[in-house]
């Protein structure tokens, strides 16, 4: 990183890389169809917003869920960390795909045998798409996270818990001044990853009938028989999507205290 | 025996399970064998590419190394979902045009086929920094060892850098492989009959939702769990000889 990203990328061979890339894309551009973009832009728009709410929603909810799951194997006691540990092994052990499908088919299919969930206020929700689309997201990410958590707390330097000790800190507040802001400082580089796997993992949730952009592309695929432009139309929006949120994690890795000293 | 089975109210998932044809366990049994050969061919097909990859990256000139860092940055930002959808495509049509110039009819790929070319694609693209990390952890004085013995090139990665990387490269291709046997499920969604989708089948025309999905996320769970028992044989016979991890520098 000693020469600035500008010169980097002004070198003569990158500039004829970047020549050929531009040339593909201004062919597609032209040879390729793409006049149906007008017709299906609205429904894009709502599908690339139903996109991004899930994958911010099942992030940060299946976060809060994955601290407690990364501390009850930590440092839990064996009638907490065990559970903790199976849901780990069946989450990362077992297809997303399958985990959505099971949710989706097998708990939709119980719910309108039983009258009180029937009859509850919850039921409205219960027969869309969208509920069990978020819980199958939520889990899968506080499986995979809650096994990173675990690390990031174990590998707190002992001294740091110590000295908070030490000042007569309450557990409580060592935990959420000491603990919790060091672990999570140490894994930054892996959740940014981890994040952006969970964005790859969204376009599953189409497989339930929930129109995100990944089923709006099929749409138009099926309804026009266009099949390279939308998908690579597609791809290029996770593309971006992607760089965002490593530009975002960038962002909140530079602003956090350097470690050592 | 039937009695106890009677008691925990699990008479009809047994027989709904059964191999024999009322039952639907000869048919998740084959679409688990679909969903390992898949696996073990697109697992297969990406050492291959990484290997290249590695090579290419380590050693390679500066626009081969270019194309390559493009390579595995866009596979690994694109959801594996829309790299199957495009690799399909575009692998069907390749080899329509190359049987059309050869004076064939229409060709129909093959489920297993195209499951390993386009899971190997993806595959290629994590292996070649599993792989790439794995060089560049041996010690740069072995290889330039074989070098000064005068070694060609191919036998010092067959003799000397490959067994030495091997060690490091262990858990990231555990990893890979257990990402290989769960993006099987995926090829669900294009139609073809691996273990995902014959469950769904199963679970759809008898609606037993739970028992169905239950007993293949257990076979898959199996699948996870034996592996890693293998793969952690596997690291130690490939670390045989080497000092251990984590002593002194």
């Amino acid at each position: 990183m000693s020469i600035p990203l500008w010169r980097a990328l002004l070198m003569p061979h990158r500039l004829a890389i970047a020549a050929v890339f531009a040339g593909l894309a201004f062919w597609c551009a032209v040879s390729l169809r793409w006049d149906w973009i007008p017709d299906y832009a609205p429904l894009a728009v709502e599908g690339l917003w139903r996109t991004l709410w899930l994958l911010g929603a099942s992030v940060v909810l299946g976060f809060l869920l994955a601290v407690p799951i990364g501390l009850a194997q930590a440092v839990g006691p064996w009638f907490l960390a065990w559970p903790a540990r199976i849901f780990c092994t069946v989450i990362r052990g077992t297809p997303l795909l399958l985990q959505i499908w099971f949710l989706y088919y097998g708990l939709g299919s119980l719910f309108p045998t039983i009258p009180w969930i029937r009859g509850s206020e919850l039921w409205p929700y219960l027969r869309q798409a969208w509920p069990y689309a978020l819980l199958a997201l939520t889990l899968s990410f506080a499986g995979y996270e809650g096994e990173v958590m675990r690390g990031a707390f174990r590998n707190v330097a002992r001294g740091q818990l110590e000295a908070a000790r030490a000042f007569g800190m309450p557990r409580l507040t060592i935990f959420r001044r000491v603990w919790l802001p060091q672990a999570v400082r140490n894994v930054l580089p892996t959740l940014g990853g981890e994040t952006v796997l969970q964005l790859k993992a969204t376009p599953l949730v189409a497989t339930i009938t929930m129109v995100e952009i990944y089923a709006v592309s099929s749409r138009v695929r099926s309804d026009t028989f266009i099949v390279y432009e939308p998908l690579l139309l597609l791809a290029l929006i996770y593309l971006g999507i992607a760089g965002v949120i490593v530009a975002i994690f960038g962002r909140i890795e530079r602003q956090v205290p350097a470690r050592g000293g | 025996m039937t009695e106890l089975l009677d008691a925990l109210g699990l008479t009809q998932s047994v027989a709904l399970l059964s191999l024999q044809p009322p039952g639907w366990g000869a048919n998740l049994l084959r679409g688990l064998a679909n969903s390992l050969r898949i696996a073990a061919g697109a697992f297969a097909f990406g050492l291959a590419i990484g290997l290249a990859g590695a090579c290419g990256k380590l050693y390679g000139g500066v626009i081969l190394r270019d194309l390559l860092a493009v390579y595995t940055t866009v596979i690994r930002a694109v959801p594996e979902l829309v790299l199957i959808l495009i690799l399909y495509y575009v692998g069907t049509d390749l080899l329509n045009q190359a049987a059309a110039a050869l004076g064939y009819g229409r060709v129909e790929l093959s489920g297993v086929a195209a499951g390993i070319w386009v899971l190997g694609i993806v595959q290629g693209a994590y292996a070649t920094e599993v792989l790439r990390g794995a060089i560049q952890a041996v010690p740069p004085g072995q290889l330039e060892a074989a070098r000064a013995f005068g070694m060609p090139p191919l036998t010092v990665l067959r003799r000397v850098t490959v067994p030495a990387m091997l060690g490091h490269a262990m858990p990231g291709l555990a990893n890979l492989w257990l990402i290989a046997t769960k993006d099987t499920a995926l090829l669900a969604i294009v139609g073809f009959s691996e273990l995902t989708l014959e469950t769904q089948q199963a679970a759809a025309s008898t609606r037993a939702y739970f028992t169905f999905f239950l007993a293949a996320g257990a076979l898959y769970l199996l699948v996870t769990l034996l592996s890693g028992v293998v793969f952690a044989r596997m690291e130690r016979w490939a670390r045989r000889g080497q000092p251990p991890v984590g002593g002194s520098a």
